[in-house]
């Protein structure tokens, strides 16, 4: 997850200097998002998955993919992956990104947006993370005809905007857009939807709470070595070694899961963007058994992971002053995020049981 | 606490080829009715005839030097052979100790003759294995054996009785663990020692132990002054427990550890049919995304043995949450079958096959180390004892 590339050490360092989370956590307030961004602008990160001509960082989806474990570790709270996400919907369709701060939508399976015949889009999109505070929306739109959908681009100034805030108080908005001219459109190559989108951003929540889960293991470990009760450390009782153990398997299945998923989409995407159709018209089962997996039991994971986490603190974990909570709400908030492991699991248990029984082994075995 | 590591490990090219001649072998042989697929418990899986055509094929012993009838493959071809198999539930039972675990420790302690003697014979697929560590008095505490192995002219002469021993019936050999020393105050593991025993061996009885299910798998197994002559010894006397731990992620991080009850859910997809309803499709959807996710830690434990390592806490891991999902699995099934269709062509087979998986579903996370034995080796592993 985390490769050694330059990217990643880039990240790291930026990470630990800006996002730190317990500095984050005893200053409050939010005058560190200003800085922490321009200084991840500076190196070219949330443009990382925009080639070069585009005036992106050029870099692979797997590379990308582990940049964002890495904010996970850092539970950021900045659109650092809807930034990456956007960057690489827009150079599906060859759209240059504008500076600053993207998000990208639709998230939710259902959710539609129309252009029609005269390059208006209109339509309502439910729980698009960050738009309040983004400059940028990327999109993709059916058409009004039923010919190609269209990669958009869209100013957040044109569009109304319902307030909201995921569970971790993070921006989490209801975009209504009604007739408006996109700053930029192009037709999405053959075969692309807005399920390829669905899938790249459940992939990368999986991501995030993979290493959100990793960082939460660390720091119940590191506590309950600490904190003595009875005379030893807590870490000492079988019954606090034992939740840790089921919290050190949630996380592995949780990076085993995601990681998975990363490769796959990371193999299936290799192909320069809009230059070769992108991996089939809708999902191929394993790219789809992968991404609903990856986000089912990920998503999983961090409810059960996050309970045990809590458990081992104790009343410490509940504080605002513990920087537990900026893991744990996130990975309440990630979970809903792109569908939640409900509405992948429906769609997945469709999928094997239209396979049929003798399918589902050879669908397994062949990942 | 170091890092947990489970990178996305793919099987190589080469593992395709064997995986379709694989399932084209066992195809043929399912076509020819060497065995029922649909009856995992029948005979417990003990076939003569199947486990020579296997070693025929080159399947056992497929990463051994070839000078003991190995065949110096991968580690991740073998990987392949164990999960179709079992995913098959073909009747491996015969070699499939052996093969995972005898085999390597014989390959590692035994010495040059008996190297030559024994590990061809597994290969060929005709010779069974059991393994004898718990006793009456020591069950997941290993080191409380005291079934006593003691010096005698040219060899050691052992007393005692071990239990839960798998395939003792059936077995040639058993690789055993006596007490040739008490433990010391400084180390209560020293003390042990791994014995190669031939169960033709006079002093040694074979008392069946039936389970729950009514079928016979373990035994007691009962030794009376039974002779081990001196170069049975494998590895170094006293210090059995320096041998016994290194095994370990081989043992536990295979497919075995969570496809057992596998047939139940591919029952399930048929007994729900092509169009379950919202409820059946969510908790079919929640099973593959679980057992998929496992596969992938299984698979990338698989590529760290592949390549030399020693991923002890990862392959605990594996343990520990592929046989809790094996466990449920059963229990699972049941919920989410009870809205299904009566008319179902595979209602009776699903039926009883999920009774028979239920019946050994309580084994599931006791044998080869329990899950309180798991999460105590994955605790350390995180640092915390």
């Amino acid at each position: 997850m985390e490769s050694t590339s330059l990217i990643a050490e880039t990240a790291s360092r930026l990470l630990r200097h800006h996002c730190d989370p317990q500095t984050l956590n005893n200053a409050a307030g939010t005058t560190w998002q200003g800085p922490a961004w321009a200084a991840m602008e500076q190196a070219g990160l949330p443009l990382a998955w925009v080639p070069e001509d585009l005036g992106g960082a050029g870099v692979g989806l797997e590379e990308g993919f582990g940049l964002i474990g890495l904010a996970g570790r850092y539970a950021l709270a900045l659109p650092l992956t809807e930034t990456l996400l956007a960057g690489w919907l827009l150079a599906r369709g060859r759209i240059a990104p504008p500076p600053g701060a993207l998000t990208c939508a639709p998230t939710r399976q259902g959710d539609k947006v129309v252009m029609a015949s005269a390059g208006t889009v209109s339509g309502r999109l439910r729980a698009v993370p960050f738009a309040e505070g983004a400059q940028h929306l990327a999109l993709i739109a059916e058409r009004e005809d039923g010919s190609r959908p269209a990669i958009a681009l869209v100013a957040l100034a044109d569009v109304r905007l319902a307030p909201g805030r995921s569970i971790a108080g993070d921006a989490l908005n209801t975009v209504n857009l009604e007739a408006v001219r996109p700053i930029k459109s192009e037709m999405a190559p053959v075969g692309f939807a807005a399920k390829d989108l669905l899938a790249m951003g459940a992939a990368a929540r999986a991501m995030q709470m993979s290493g959100a889960l990793a960082a939460i293991l660390e720091i119940a470990v590191a506590y309950a070595n600490e904190r003595v009760a009875f005379a030893r450390p807590i870490g000492k009782f079988q019954a606090v070694q034992h939740n840790l153990a089921r919290l050190a398997g949630e996380t592995a299945a949780a990076m085993a899961a995601a990681g998975s998923a990363a490769e796959a989409l990371a193999s299936a995407y290799a192909a320069p963007a809009g230059a070769t159709p992108p991996p089939s018209e809708s999902l191929a089962d394993a790219l789809f058994l992968e991404v609903a997996a990856a986000k089912i039991r990920v998503g999983e994971a961090a409810g059960v992971g996050a309970g045990i986490a809590h458990q081992v603190l104790g009343a410490i974990g509940f504080t605002r002053e513990h920087v537990l909570h900026r893991f744990t709400q996130r990975l309440w908030a990630w979970r809903d995020d792109f569908d939640n492991e409900s509405a992948w699991a429906v769609r997945l248990g469709a999928l094997i049981a239209a396979r049929g029984s003798d399918g589902l082994w050879p669908l397994l075995a062949s990942r | 606490m170091s890092a947990l590591s489970f990178d996305a490990v793919r099987l190589p090219p080469e593992c395709d080829a064997l995986r379709r001649e694989v399932r084209a072998f066992l195809a043929a042989e399912i076509a020819a009715g060497t065995y029922n697929p649909q009856e995992p418990g029948n005979d417990h899986g003990f076939s003569p005839e199947f486990s020579r055509k296997v070693g025929a094929k080159g399947w056992i012993g497929m990463t051994w030097p070839k000078q003991y009838g190995g065949h110096e493959r991968s580690f991740l071809e073998r990987y392949v052979i164990t999960e179709e198999f079992r995913v098959a539930n073909a009747p491996v039972r015969l070699h499939f100790v052996a093969d995972r675990q005898s085999g390597p420790v014989l390959i590692k302690y035994a010495n040059e003759a008996i190297k030559r003697d024994v590990l061809p014979r597994i290969c060929r697929g005709e010779v069974c294995f059991a393994i004898g560590m718990s006793e009456p008095g020591s069950g997941s505490d290993l080191f409380a054996a005291a079934t006593k192995a003691t010096r005698t002219k040219g060899g050691w002469l052992i007393n005692g009785t071990k239990v839960w021993t798998s395939n003792a019936h059936h077995a040639h050999y058993l690789i055993g663990l006596f007490r040739t020393s008490p433990a010391s105050k400084e180390n209560r593991r020293h003390g042990l020692t791994q014995f190669l025993v031939d169960m033709k061996t006079p002093g040694i009885s074979v008392n069946p132990i039936y389970q729950m299910t009514g079928q016979h798998d373990f035994n007691e197994v009962v030794f009376q002054d039974a002779f081990m002559p001196d170069d049975h010894v494998l590895g170094e006397v006293d210090g059995a427990w320096k041998q016994a731990t290194s095994e370990l992620a081989y043992e536990r991080s295979g497919p075995e550890r969570f496809l057992e009850t596998f047939y139940v859910l591919q029952e399930l997809v048929r007994v729900l049919g092509a169009n379950p309803d919202v409820r059946g499709a969510e908790g079919l959807g929640r099973l593959v995304a679980q057992v998929h996710a496992l596969r992938r830690m299984s698979v990338s434990v698989a590529g760290m043995l592949h390549a030399g390592k020693e991923p002890v806490v990862e392959a605990a891991i594996v343990k520990d949450v592929g046989t809790i999902w094996e466990q449920a699995l059963p229990h699972r099934a049941r919920d989410l079958a009870a809205f299904a269709q009566d008319g179902a062509s595979n209602r009776a087979s699903f039926e009883e096959q999920l009774r028979f998986a239920t019946l050994i579903a309580p084994k599931l996370t006791i044998q080869g180390g329990t899950t309180e034995i798991l999460r105590g080796i994955i605790a350390r592993g995180l640092g915390l004892r």
